[in-house]
């Protein structure tokens, strides 16, 4: 067995511990559920108290400002077993993972990040690892469900449709800025998809908030034991920063590079065309954060039309249209 | 701020339901419409709108990037394709409709950035505002209670201290029994998003206008052969609106030789090119030669212009004589690559010296092998079994008209086909080193081996080869790459320099202790305000225990309420 064998059984491996992560965050989101249920039930005798605490006045509103994301949630939601089931197969599922892309490197001689199937790889490995990171920053594990299921879509189709045997690079990609610019690339897509899950959340826990209160709170249930769409957006608009910052030193590399390779340091190259369009999104997104009337829920959704289009650039831009951005093996 | 007044940071407008506005004259309706186009709202609206006209340009093929994609899309689509040219759809990016999106939006930005930029020069030089009254309503509010013997000046001077050595510029504020210290930072996040913008402007004059002093030109050169820097040497040549021939520097470029290795270890990849390198040596005008090399992705620099190695294939030298042995046509031909294997298609002209005008068309085989129909492809791109076919048209070459032709193209129309595969007499088929007779007595044909001493079956070195470069020369690169330097430096500092205001205020109490009182404003995105009010109070608490009378007792826990 060859190294590109091992792998290619490291990934199939990581994408089963994943699926099992992915089964154990979905369980606790049905345990949250219930568990919204049973406060209900509980709540209906002593419903005055969540009044009360909002009638404190001053010294509340000052909790509420600094309180940890933990306290943010309507529905305060106690230790998982199955929460810390899930991210420890994931921390154990990126380790395969992470075995898998350095194998493959090894074995081509080179950065495992230059045809569709090593994207593949790579940029979920660097979702996963941005999203590990920031957990140990925030408690972001609700969002479990969202991030390994969006991988192991990603992956699903990187492994079956894109996979291509080890080739040496071809003297158009033979450059240290296929090290930077395509790694710094990926770096950027972690966390705009983290940004993009944590906007969804924010969409559906905004609907929920603007429920509540009517007649019939109904909807998804866990939803109650999640931060605030307040916090959401505020998180999400941070991550998403940080993938802007990325994204635009991309775009510079990418120049760069276009200058040494095609003689331009910009031509309007497909890909060149939407890498820009990305960006355009993103810098609206962040400006409309910054206009009234434009936060909240339509931030929220520039925020994921952006990483659509940032999915749109990678899986059907480089497959479909015509470009010089073509990559060996596709 | 002097932000538009729909900026989130903006006081809201009054609400002026019911109050009958005056009639706006003339000057009111331009500064209507200019507080319009220089609102948040709209910058985000054009934003988003260039996004969207920006998506035509990767869907319908562009001239500027791919002109070959507009002649088929013509010819693909007779019908669409004049009513899309109508709209410029072929020329998305320079057209108007797109052009007036980008020149909106960045008047829209310049209307806003001035009056920030004078504003921000003004808050340079002010001194951070009055300490509120009631700081309590504000962010991170902290309350703690002096070690006893501080007195309310002191504390506050000590404050002050701790602020400075924050980079915080600070101010003092005495009241009747109070007193407090005002401090402001992070004036680095507006600057850097001033900066960031204006950069924008300045990377769009550069590359607008930039382009123009400019030029592009490509040039083929089969091994052996020299090119010497003036606008006649090139084979196509693009000079910008503001470009003058004179500035072209006349060095000597000579390709010396084209080395390229292809993978023959992994079966994967049989025959994928590993690397391209173009050995040439350059003569500066009046100066020493000296070698170089030209690689993919590694441009040769010299003489002002970058020369960068665009593409590559054989060039077989190609001799026809008439039918005394007087050599009427020498020279090696570029052969145009067809496919990964370099199977390549030449043209060659012979316009006198045998009694028709005579065209070749001509098949290149670097490793000829033969499919089961008998038709010839090459498998392999390098030279282990080179053939060249020779399809033969005599008559009219249609040159004699002095109209320009391409020399990659032979129009048949009005020549008779004399060896081709569907006439009597076959195409003539050569390896190197071979002559065969043309049809008719014409004369004859060689096809020479440049390496005629090879070991037998040695054809490594039997064909010549070709570059073809492009030469280019745009002075305004290093202004692009500092203005999207600035871009990035202006965004990173705009993010995630905080902009924040702090406050520290000593309220002397009846009792004779003092409170402390701290708290913070976020201007602008500050996650982390708090644990910086937090993190100011527990510092000055430290300072102020440290230099509090040694035998008095603390009075009050941090954090108890007063």
């Amino acid at each position: 067995m060859n190294l590109n064998e091992l792998s290619i059984l490291s990934l199939y491996s990581a994408m089963a511990v994943y699926a099992l992560a992915f089964i154990a965050y979905s369980i606790d989101l049905a345990k949250r559920s219930s568990a919204v249920s049973a406060a209900d039930v509980a709540g209906t005798a002593s419903a005055g108290t969540a009044t009360t605490a909002v009638a404190g006045g001053n010294t509340t509103t000052l909790t509420r400002i600094s309180a940890r994301i933990a306290n943010d949630a309507a529905t305060p939601y106690g230790r998982s077993a199955s929460l810390r089931v899930g991210v420890s197969l994931t921390v154990l599922a990126w380790a395969l993972h992470l075995v898998a892309a350095v194998l493959r490197g090894i074995a081509a001689e080179r950065v495992p990040w230059a045809n569709m199937y090593e994207f593949a790889m790579t940029g979920t490995l660097l979702i996963v690892t941005v999203y590990l990171i920031v957990l140990t920053r925030t408690d972001l594990r609700f969002l479990g469900t969202f991030v390994i299921g969006l991988i192991l879509i990603l992956l699903g189709i990187g492994a079956l449709q894109y996979y291509v045997e080890v080739a040496p690079l071809p003297p158009a990609l033979q450059s240290v800025w296929l090290v930077i610019h395509v790694f710094v690339a990926s770096l950027g897509t972690g966390f705009f998809a983290l940004g993009f899950a944590l906007s969804f959340v924010q969409l559906l826990q905004s609907r929920r908030e603007e429920r509540v209160g009517g007649v019939k709170p109904g909807g998804l249930k866990f939803l109650s034991t999640l931060p605030s769409a307040f916090t959401l957006e505020n998180l999400s608009y941070r991550v998403n920063i940080i993938g802007f910052i990325l994204w635009t030193f991309t775009l510079m590399a990418g120049s760069v590079w276009a200058e040494r390779a095609w003689g331009r340091y910009w031509g309007w190259d497909t890909k060149e065309v939407w890498t820009f369009i990305i960006w355009v999104i993103y810098a609206g997104y962040i400006h409309a954060r910054a206009t009234r009337g434009w936060r909240g829920s339509r931030s929220a959704w520039l925020a994921i039309i952006g990483f659509a289009a940032v999915m749109f650039n990678f899986g059907i831009v480089n497959v479909f249209f015509k470009g010089l951005h073509a990559y060996s093996g596709l | 701020m002097s932000r538009p007044s729909d900026h989130i940071d903006s006081a809201p407008a009054p609400d002026q339901g019911g109050v009958t506005q005056p009639k706006l004259g003339f000057a009111g309706t331009l500064r209507w419409f200019w507080r319009q186009l220089t609102s948040m709202r709209t910058a985000l609206f054009l934003l988003l709108l260039l996004a969207i006209a920006a998506v035509p340009g990767s869907l319908v093929p562009q001239r500027s990037s791919d002109p070959n994609g507009v002649t088929q899309y013509f010819t693909d689509n007779p019908d669409l394709a004049p009513i899309l040219d109508k709209i410029q759809a072929f020329d998305v990016y320079s057209s108007a409709w797109f052009s007036s999106i980008y020149l909106l939006l960045f008047i829209s930005l310049i209307g806003c950035v001035i009056p920030r930029t004078k504003h921000h020069l003004q808050a340079l030089r002010a001194k951070p505002p009055k300490t509120p009254a009631r700081l309590a309503r504000l962010a991170g509010f902290t309350s703690r209670t002096a070690p006893a013997g501080t007195d309310a000046a002191t504390a506050v001077a000590t404050a002050r201290t701790v602020l400075k050595q924050g980079r915080y510029r600070v101010a003092l504020f005495e009241g009747p029994g109070e007193f407090s210290v005002s401090a402001e930072r992070g004036y680095l996040r507006e600057t850097g998003n001033l900066v960031f913008h204006s950069a924008l402007v300045g990377l769009l004059v550069v590359v607008g206008f930039g382009s123009g002093f400019g030029f592009s030109g490509q040039r083929v050169l089969v091994e052996g052969q020299t090119f010497v820097n003036t606008l006649l040497a090139y084979d196509s040549f693009n000079p910008g609106r503001f470009f003058n021939d004179t500035e072209l520097d006349p060095y000597k470029l000579t390709l010396d030789d084209f080395e390229v290795s292809y993978e023959t270890q992994n079966l994967e990849a049989f025959g994928q090119p590993v690397d391209f390198t173009a050995g040439v040596t350059v003569t500066p005008r009046g100066g020493d030669a000296a070698p170089g090399a030209v690689r993919v992705n590694d441009p040769l620099r010299t003489g002002g212009t970058s020369v960068y190695l665009l593409g590559n294939g054989y060039a077989p030298t190609i001799t026809v004589r008439d039918p005394e042995g007087t050599v009427v046509f020498t020279d090696s031909v570029p052969f145009l690559p067809q496919d990964a294997n370099l199977t390549s298609l030449g043209i060659v002209k012979v316009p006198d010296g045998l009694a028709d005008q005579v065209g070749l068309v001509g098949f290149f085989y670097p490793t000829q092998d033969e499919t089961t129909t008998g038709s010839y492809y090459s498998s392999f791109p390098d030279l282990e079994y080179p053939v060249l076919t020779l399809n033969v048209y005599s008559g009219d070459l249609g040159i004699n008209d002095g109209v320009p032709t391409s020399v990659y193209a032979l129009d048949t129309d009005h020549m008779e086909p004399l060896a081709t595969r569907t006439s009597d007499i076959q195409p003539l088929e050569l390896k190197p080193g071979d002559t065969q007779a043309l049809p008719n007595g014409l004369g004859t044909v060689t096809f020479e081996n440049a390496t005629p001493d090879a070991a037998e079956g040695d054809y490594s070195g039997s064909v010549p080869r070709f570059a073809s470069f492009d030469i280019h020369h745009d002075p305004t690169q290093g202004w692009v790459l500092l203005f999207a330097s600035l871009v990035l430096g202006g965004l990173l500092t705009s993010l995630f320099v905080p902009r924040r205001r702090l406050w520290v205020k000593a309220v002397e109490r009846a009792d004779g202790s003092v409170q402390l009182e701290y708290a913070g404003l976020a201007r602008g995105e500050d996650p982390g305000l708090e644990s910086a009010v937090t993190a100011l109070a527990d510092r000055h608490a430290a300072l102020l225990e440290r230099s509090a009378p040694k035998d008095a007792v603390p009075v009050g826990n941090p954090g108890e309420p007063a």
